[in-house]
């Protein structure tokens, strides 16, 4: 930390002032987005050091290998490096330039709260409109209590309001279970058949050493982490609510999952999700969700994911579980670019299209297009089998 | 050498030199890297495609230092266990039946000496008399657990085994390690290392490498060869072809007596199994597309 005070001081002597001069260059890096902390900074001087500093290219070299840590950064770091010691009069332009000013705000869409409704609720209106449509899989009309005849009925058939509330109900607590059950499939699918010595000679000491009990290895699987991000936009809205209490389920029963919702913007649920009392969950995501309107914007929700929120939740062991029908109005090009940011970053991606329930249905919407060479599973959701299947797909994925 | 001279620019060049007779041309930038590598004892972290001889710097390193090369292949589910040390179980299991019936207090302190010890990479790295090269491959495949243990193994340079005690580093290692970016490496592991990023070579370095690699092969038929695979990378390729692919398909076209590659088209469009390696990139390239290629190639 001493360094770092020492250079608010007026240099003396012309060492002082190369030391100076390197250790703004070093802040003129980390101003432009590079991840330097104080360790960088005595390092470099350590390199300049080494490095012969009268000859450029090598300071130029040291410097590199040391301040960069990714490709991106190793790109940008040339052009850095020449604006700072070799065009001394561009340099304040240039930090200006490159501050991330564009960031997507989170208050810029405040016209109307139309869509807000489509959280709450709408859904059930919107359903009674359509209710008159051919009631084609049948069974929607039976007793509710009857889970087998629910299983394949598509959610957007559900007219009765006492059979939504019942199939979300099912819907959660399918979500809950699935953690007990996950683990027992990861026990049983991974029975080792190599003896594990070092347990062995462990558990035979009670048999004064003697290695009668085997042990077997096992492969270390770990639960997957769940990132469940949920389109909410009007042309889900006859399912989002029953994948809102899927992800209700999954957010009890997973301690370290997350959920997200989007839609124009992108908003992180977990916590609301959290509330024990249905209704005031219903209440918070209206609240978080008001003043949405316009077309669904996949491409730039991604992009606020992976700013604000990617680095921090997702590991290699997670697996993103993205519900929509892929239909937006963003370009593809910014939508894949951030597919793929997600995809180097996670495990696996899952992409879960009520529409692939349909029959007849085909992916040909832009988005999905660009999604489905870097998707590990697509898979339809628009029926309790569907989720239920889920489960297994998990555990192979 | 001492702590405070620079490094010089001779230093920076024989290094270079050292390194092209081990086979591998370097860069200035990667040689001056190199050389900071070991003034610094710092690990280098080494990204780039898969195939433009990432690998090989750790190689070619060793064979300049004149030291052994230590290679840990990462993997998913790689443990310490198998990355550090583990006990002969079976060997010890058998001395102890031997040693049945006889005074035990004497062996049950060999037991766990170090002739029953199997030493894995990073404790073999540690703890030989001269600096190994220990080259840590594709570490994006480790889980991020083993990345962190590394971390502290990087920094410290010793390893504690209960049963022995700690074992400190007899000599650093000059660390390399490469991903292939399957997976974020974090920022910790980053920050620890020294970065250098490899690119495709261009032409006039691919060409030497060519020829350096294969000294008898006819200079027009190696500018052809490097000049078709630069543009085979910028083809929209699913897998573009690396170094080896180059050097494959080279020594593959010396084989067959090609002297020149508008010679015999059918023969030279068999010989691209070498360089071409997914049945998408097979259907691409077709006879026109070479055919073109070819023409631009001169």
């Amino acid at each position: 930390m001493h360094v770092v005070n020492n250079t608010d001081t007026r240099p003396e002597d012309p060492g002082n002032t190369l030391v100076t001069r390197i250790l703004d260059f070093v802040r003129f890096v980390r101003a432009n987005d590079f991840q330097i902390g104080v360790q960088e900074e005595l390092d470099a001087l350590v390199v300049a050091k080494h490095c012969n500093i009268m000859d450029q290219k090598r300071l130029h070299w040291g410097l590199r290998s040391l301040l960069c840590t990714n490709n991106n950064e190793w790109k940008r770091f040339d052009k850095l490096f020449k604006v700072f010691w070799l065009q001394h009069a561009k340099r304040t332009n240039y930090i200006q330039g490159s501050n991330p000013g564009g960031k997507l705000s989170k208050d810029a869409a405040g016209q109307n709260s139309a869509d807000s409704q489509e959280i709450k609720g709408a859904d059930r209106t919107q359903q009674d409109e359509e209710s008159d449509e051919p009631i084609g899989q049948g069974g929607t009309r039976s007793g509710a209590s009857q889970r087998e005849t629910h299983l394949q009925t598509d959610f957007r058939f559900l007219t009765d309001s006492q059979q939504m509330h019942l199939m979300e109900q099912m819907v959660e607590r399918l979500a809950r279970r699935m953690r007990p059950r996950l683990i027992r499939r990861y026990r049983n699918l991974h029975r080792g058949r190599r003896i594990d010595f070092r347990r062995t000679i462990r558990n035979s000491m009670s048999h004064g050493g003697t290695p009668l009990d085997l042990v077997f290895k096992q492969r270390q699987r770990r639960l997957p982490r769940l990132v469940l991000l949920l389109d909410v936009s009007r042309s889900m809205s006859f399912y989002s609510f029953l994948f809102l209490r899927f992800a209700r389920g999954i957010i009890g029963a997973f301690k370290d999952a997350d959920a997200f919702i989007f839609h124009t913007h992108l908003v992180h649920v977990t916590d609301a999700l959290h509330e024990h009392n249905i209704n005031i969950v219903k209440k918070r995501l209206a609240v978080l969700s008001a003043g949405w309107a316009g077309g669904t914007r996949i491409g730039e929700c991604l992009q606020t994911f992976n700013q604000d929120y990617a680095r921090r939740i997702l590991t290699s062991k997670s697996i993103v579980i993205i519900f929509s029908d892929g239909l937006d109005t963003g370009t593809a090009e910014l939508f894949s670019e951030q597919m793929a940011l997600i995809k180097r970053r996670a495990k696996k991606i899952v992409w879960l299209n009520p529409l692939l329930g349909r029959n007849g249905y085909e992916p040909t919407a832009r988005c999905m297009q660009a999604a489905l060479p870097m998707l590990d599973l697509f898979a339809p959701a628009h029926n309790l089998e569907s989720l239920l299947a889920l489960e297994s797909q998990l555990v192979k994925l | 050498m001492s702590e405070t001279s620079y490094i010089q620019n001779d230093a920076v060049n024989n290094l270079q030199e050292d390194l092209f007779r081990a086979d591998y041309v370097a860069d200035q930038g990667l040689s001056s890297t190199l050389l900071l590598m070991t003034r610094l004892q710092r690990p280098l972290l080494v990204e780039g495609d898969a195939g433009v001889g990432k690998t090989e710097i750790a190689r070619a390193l060793s064979r300049t230092f004149n030291c052994p090369l230590i290679r840990l292949q990462c993997y998913e589910g790689l443990d310490v266990n198998s990355a550090v040390y583990e006990w002969n179980y079976q060997h010890q299991l058998l001395s102890i039946k031997i040693l049945e019936g006889k005074n035990l207090s004497t062996s049950e302190k060999d037991i766990f000496s170090e002739e029953f010890l199997l030493k894995r990479p990073l404790l073999e790295a540690i703890s030989l008399p001269q600096s190994p090269v220990l080259l840590i491959d594709e570490i994006d495949r480790a889980d991020e657990e083993f990345e962190a243990f590394l971390l502290e193994v990087l920094s410290d340079f010793q390893i504690s085994i209960p049963e022995l005690g700690t074992i400190t580093a007899t000599s650093i290692p000059h660390v390399i390690l490469t991903s292939n970016g399957t997976r974020e490496l974090s920022d910790a592991l980053r920050r620890r290392c020294l970065y250098y990023y490899v690119d495709y070579p261009d032409f006039e370095k691919e060409l030497r490498i060519v020829r350096n690699r294969l000294p008898d092969i006819n200079r027009q038929l190696s500018s052809q060869i490097v000049e078709c695979i630069q543009s085979f990378r910028k083809l929209d390729l699913r897998k573009k072809p690396g170094i080896g692919e180059t050097l494959d398909w080279a020594a593959a076209l010396i084989q067959l007596d090609v002297e020149n590659l508008n010679n015999d088209p059918e023969l030279i469009m068999g010989s691209l199994v070498c360089v071409l390696k997914t049945r998408d990139d097979r259907d691409q390239v077709t006879n026109d597309v070479l055919e073109q290629l070819l023409i631009n190639a001169g």
